[in-house]
């Protein structure tokens, strides 16, 4: 290799300390050597027939759907926490603090946990939920209502989080410039701002359909596991387990494969750049 | 594998240490309490040493604490160990080469299934378990018997068909000819009562030791036919027990009278 290109590519990326190349290595290893027994003892010849079993066919449609609906009702109302969050930087300290924990709670709260809080507010004897059903007769748990609300409430965090580092780095100067031009608010927000966040909010919602997807604990608190209305993969998943491991292995796989396939086709539609 | 075994093996390390610190300890106290309950063991059995590994039935936990504890006593020298988990996933560790010494299954087919890998010869049945409605405190929607299973008004839970309790439940509803509704089929017997108890559920099928162990939380309602639709519970000694000696003493400990009246008190019922 000529010398000159050498150190000109020295100049701009220095080079990685051989430490950061083995602790890359071994993060790597132990994200990928799980999912890689996984596949190394899958039942790849009951494939076929078990995608046509008709319980994982409307559990993996389930899935999709209320994995894609809570995306977007995480993004209609996560962007605009995120904006606020972002802009919660000029508050003082306590309500700054206090907003942010909020945000950050569901995140560390176990799965079960939060299916227990949402029944406590939303189910037939809790807070919101008990005069709902006496005043309307609407019941939450056991539909699939209660599967998406559950998903939203342990995804939409990622989502926020993403979308408020984004719009943290990105450069406030150009709202400004684009507001001095004689652009409405609403103008600047879809042709400055979300163009700039961009990025940020499609990691987001990636992440948050992902997390949506693998939802499991929440779930099957809240909302139960009946097939087509609230069994989800990962539900049907679980209760395979207990019968047929060699199955249950099988499942495990389509809902990664899914995961993987979805995940790739996404991030090549919403952001060209970044998977170049 | 081989790092898991590492792990096990020094775990059972530490346990043959502590087990060593155990008997100077157990000896001291020990001189003047066994006299006193000879009926319960011969010579060779109080000098039984080192660790036993339990592996029982979630729905088991509560009496086998209480096994546990009657055991230590009877037995100053040897110290139980026993681990709770759904009968499937224990019997999926035991494949896999946990070192467990002793095996109590809720059903009689996880129990086969071990046997058929060879883990363990020969199980002896020990308790048997039956299923009873189970509804929230002063029964709101008025629930009498199993035909409300029926009723699709009713918010239902039951166990899914995959895990032990669900099996049961269906043959428990095809016997009685009742086709119910449920609203959801859950993972397992904890889940439902869970359910019930938070009033989500108007009515949900247990066991009958759930509802005793659920206290005032829960109100149960004995079904006719219930007691034709039982889950034997069976107990062995794995074929590679670590401890095989003791192992053998634990299990005649289940087998014996005085276990037989805890099983009773907690509603357990004949194997």
């Amino acid at each position: 290799m000529p010398r000159s290109a050498g150190r000109r590519s020295d100049r701009s990326t220095p080079r990685l300390s051989p430490l950061v190349w083995i602790a890359a290595g071994v993060a790597l290893a132990l994200l990928v050597l799980p999912l890689a027994a996984l596949a190394v003892r899958a039942p790849w010849a009951q494939l076929p027939e078990l995608l046509g079993r008709s319980e994982v066919v409307s559990a993996l449609t389930l899935s999709l759907g209320t994995a894609l609906l809570s995306t977007l009702i995480a993004l209609a109302l996560g962007v605009p926490l995120a904006l606020v969050l972002a802009r919660s930087a000029a508050w003082p300290v306590v309500p700054r603090r206090v907003l942010r924990a909020l945000v950050t709670v569901p995140l560390v709260l176990p799965p079960v946990v939060g299916g227990v809080a949402l029944l406590l507010l939303l189910g037939r004897r809790g807070l919101l939920g008990g005069p709902l059903e006496d005043a309307w007769g609407v019941t939450i748990p056991f539909t699939t209502t209660a599967v998406v609300i559950a998903q939203v409430f342990v995804a939409m965090p990622f989502l926020v989080l993403a979308v408020e580092g984004a719009i943290r780095a990105s450069d406030r100067r150009f709202e400004q410039v684009a507001a001095t031009l004689g652009a409405s608010r609403a103008t600047v927000f879809r042709r400055v701002t979300l163009p700039l966040v961009a990025p940020g909010v499609s990691a987001g919602a990636v992440l948050c359909f992902t997390r949506a997807l693998g939802e499991f604990g929440a779930t099957v608190t809240f909302a139960g596991s009946f097939p087509g209305v609230t069994q989800t993969l990962p539900i049907a998943t679980y209760l395979e387990l207990q019968r047929d491991p060699q199955a249950a292995i099988a499942l495990s796989l389509v809902l990664m494969v899914v995961s993987v396939v979805v995940l790739v086709a996404l991030r090549d539609r919403w952001v060209p750049g970044t998977t170049a | 594998m081989t790092a898991l075994g590492g792990v096990w093996s020094a775990a059972r390390r530490l346990a043959v240490g502590s087990a060593l610190v155990l008997p100077l300890v157990g000896c001291a106290g020990g001189v003047d309490t066994v006299p006193g309950s000879s009926s319960a063991g011969t010579a060779a059995e109080e000098e039984l040493t080192g660790q036993v590994t339990v592996f029982a039935a979630a729905s088991l936990s509560d009496v086998f604490g209480t096994f546990e504890t009657r055991f230590e006593e009877l037995h100053p020298r040897v110290d139980v160990l026993v681990s709770f988990a759904g009968s499937s996933s224990l019997a999926e560790q035991i494949r896999q080469g946990a070192p467990a010494d002793v095996f109590a299954s809720a059903d009689l087919a996880t129990m086969a299934s071990v046997e058929d890998d060879g883990a363990v010869s020969g199980s002896t049945a020990f308790t048997s378990n039956s299923l009873e409605l189970v509804v929230p405190v002063g029964n709101p929607a008025g629930v009498t018997g199993l035909a409300d299973l029926a009723r699709s008004d009713l918010a239902i839970a039951l166990c899914a068909e995959e895990v032990p309790c669900g099996a049961a439940t269906v043959t428990l509803l095809d016997a009685v000819d009742v086709e119910a509704a449920p609203d959801t089929l859950e993972q397992d017997v904890t889940s439902v009562l869970t359910k019930v108890r938070l009033g989500e559920a108007d009515a949900g099928l247990v066991y009958r030791t759930d509802v005793l162990a659920a206290g005032d939380a829960v109100e149960g309602i004995a079904v006719d036919g219930a007691d034709d639709v039982v889950n034997v519970y069976p107990i062995a000694v794995l074929a590679d027990a670590p401890n095989p000696d003791a192992a053998d003493a634990f299990v005649d400990f289940v087998l014996s009278d005085e276990a037989r009246g805890i099983l009773d008190g907690a509603g357990f019922g004949a194997p």
